[in-house]
């Protein structure tokens, strides 16, 4: 590879292995292990094993940290309690998406927020652009490894490595300070990013190389399979997760991009992009991302024109693969709203052919 | 890989069939580098096509990527059964995967096409590429 790729902590596994590198937002991660479509029936089946260490990781600390994340998210943080984990957007005054993030309340006074790999240097500056009077924040991408263990089975092999009952942790809540067979401390959430039920461990980046050995050899007889970032993108695409530089950007708000629901317009705090996004919600979104089927043959791609019936160009696609469970051509697409019910037959523009599609409800996959 | 084969450097393989006419296929080379393959575009009968010309798509799951004719002619028969099981391209690429049959306008073409000892030789210098 010729550009210098930034390396998680398992880089040296895939050397070691001869496991093939991608360029990922310059991150040198897999697309792979075996075959896409095996890895991603592996998590809805069983389940996998992702490394996910290229996720940043911020701290934010100070008593005035609620204050400050309600100020700057759009997500109501005053609900949450310690243990809990929320989903949350980032908008600038435009309500243009920064980023979206998850963020944990590890105590009254302290955060860590999970922003896109890509987007972390991003995130980390705008909060520092924005920060108040007792807050802290702390950029601890580079010590955090992170690994996503998803799939049904995802309970029963990680209970095999802890005493602490994980039937009791439900979704989006999160265990601190967990000992994993002889790990330094790991933190453990009930979160992920396929649509199937699972955990994310956030430890140590030296040991992740050897969390990762620990559960493939107990999740063996579970049929853990590791899967690359290929399998995660048909899986999130299937569940119609949306994801940053596809279906959300600074051009796309949370309300357009399929992330209302992490828009609390009426929560206590005044917030970073509120004009913006009541305005929108006022008037209605102008568009917003819808999901599709194609009923003609072909594979919808990131960017591909979308029509009406009549013609008139409608949007564009934001993502489309053929969907490995559900057996389909399937897209998220942009699409202006007064022209995109579920039921509306649109035209897809796929190597200057015009292909038949339908709008369909979404997710395209629900376990 | 037998051994009548010519290879192209877009990684087509090229079987004659007698009669001035070759069947076109794409190598495993390709097909590792695609992944799994879901959806295949083959051309009409009938077609005329060129050297380097397009001739249909093969997509992967993350990508697609075109085929190029790699000899001038017409397209006189194209594998319909890609159209239903597109996998035949990542489990039988130099068999059942086949993608065209086509009548050679110049047959003397392939005489610039690779020998299997050639084109292995070029993949390889590929794969030493990438490890840089």
């Amino acid at each position: 590879m010729a550009k210098e790729l930034k390396q998680t902590p398992l880089f040296k596994y895939y050397k070691e292995n001869n496991v093939k590198l991608m360029d990922f937002g310059g991150w040198a991660l897999p697309v792979q292990f075996s075959s896409i479509i095996d890895e991603h029936k592996s998590v809805r089946i069983c389940a996998g094993l992702f490394d996910v260490s290229h996720m940043g990781e911020i701290l934010v600390k100070g008593k005035n940290s609620e204050v400050f994340l309600d100020y700057i998210l759009t997500n109501d943080v005053s609900k949450i309690t310690v243990g809990q984990a929320q989903y949350n957007a980032l908008v600038n005054e435009k309500g243009g998406t920064i980023d979206d993030l998850i963020i944990f309340k590890l105590d009254e006074k302290e955060y860590l927020v999970t922003p896109n790999a890509s987007n972390s240097d991003k995130v980390f500056q705008w909060m520092g652009k924005h920060l108040t009077e007792d807050v802290v924040l702390e950029n601890r991408s580079e010590d955090i490894g992170l690994l996503a263990l998803q799939g049904p089975h995802a309970e029963k092999i990680l209970q095999k490595l802890t005493n602490v009952d994980l039937n009791k942790l439900k979704p989006f809540h999160f265990i601190q300070h967990v000992e994993l067979k002889g790990l330094a401390p790991v933190l453990i959430s009930r979160t992920g990013y396929t649509g199937e039920d699972g955990f994310e461990l956030y430890l140590k980046a030296e040991e992740t190389e050897k969390l990762w050995y620990l559960l493939l050899e107990v999740g063996l007889d579970e049929g853990l399979q590791p899967c690359g970032l290929g399998a995660r993108d048909t899986l999130r695409l299937e569940a119609s997760l949306s994801l940053y530089g596809n279906e959300l950007s600074d051009e796309i708000s949370p309300l357009q991009g399929g992330i209302g629901f992490a828009v609390k317009i009426k929560k206590e705090a005044d917030f970073i992009g509120k004009a913006a996004l009541t305005a929108q919600l006022e008037k209605g979104v102008d568009k917003r991302i819808k999901g599709l089927e194609l009923v003609g043959k072909g594979i919808a791609r990131h960017g591909y024109k979308v029509f009406d019936e009549a013609g008139l160009e409608i949007g564009l696609i934001t993502s489309g693969t053929k969907g490995p469970t559900v057996g389909k051509s399937i897209a998220l697409a942009l699409l202006t709203a007064n022209k995109s019910e579920v039921g509306t037959k649109v035209k897809i523009e796929i190597r200057n052919k015009l292909v038949d599609a339908l709008v369909v409800q979404t997710p395209f996959y629900k376990k | 890989m037998t051994e009548d084969r010519l290879y192209s450097k877009d990684h087509e393989w090229i079987l004659p069939l007698g009669e001035n006419i070759v069947r076109v296929g794409i190598t495993e080379y390709a097909v590792k580098q695609l992944g799994d393959v879901v959806y295949v575009e083959v051309p009409e009968v009938d077609t005329e096509v060129s050297v380097g010309s397009e001739m249909g798509t093969v997509e992967s799951i993350k990508s697609a990527s075109e085929v190029f004719s790699p000899v001038t002619g017409i397209i006189i028969a194209v594998n319909e059964e890609l159209e239903d099981g597109p996998e035949l391209v990542n489990a039988s690429p130099f068999e059942e995967g086949w993608f065209t049959e086509i009548q050679l306008e110049n047959p003397i073409e392939l005489q610039g096409l690779l020998t299997e000892e050639q084109y292995n030789t070029y993949i390889a210098e590929l794969a030493a590429e990438e490890e840089e």
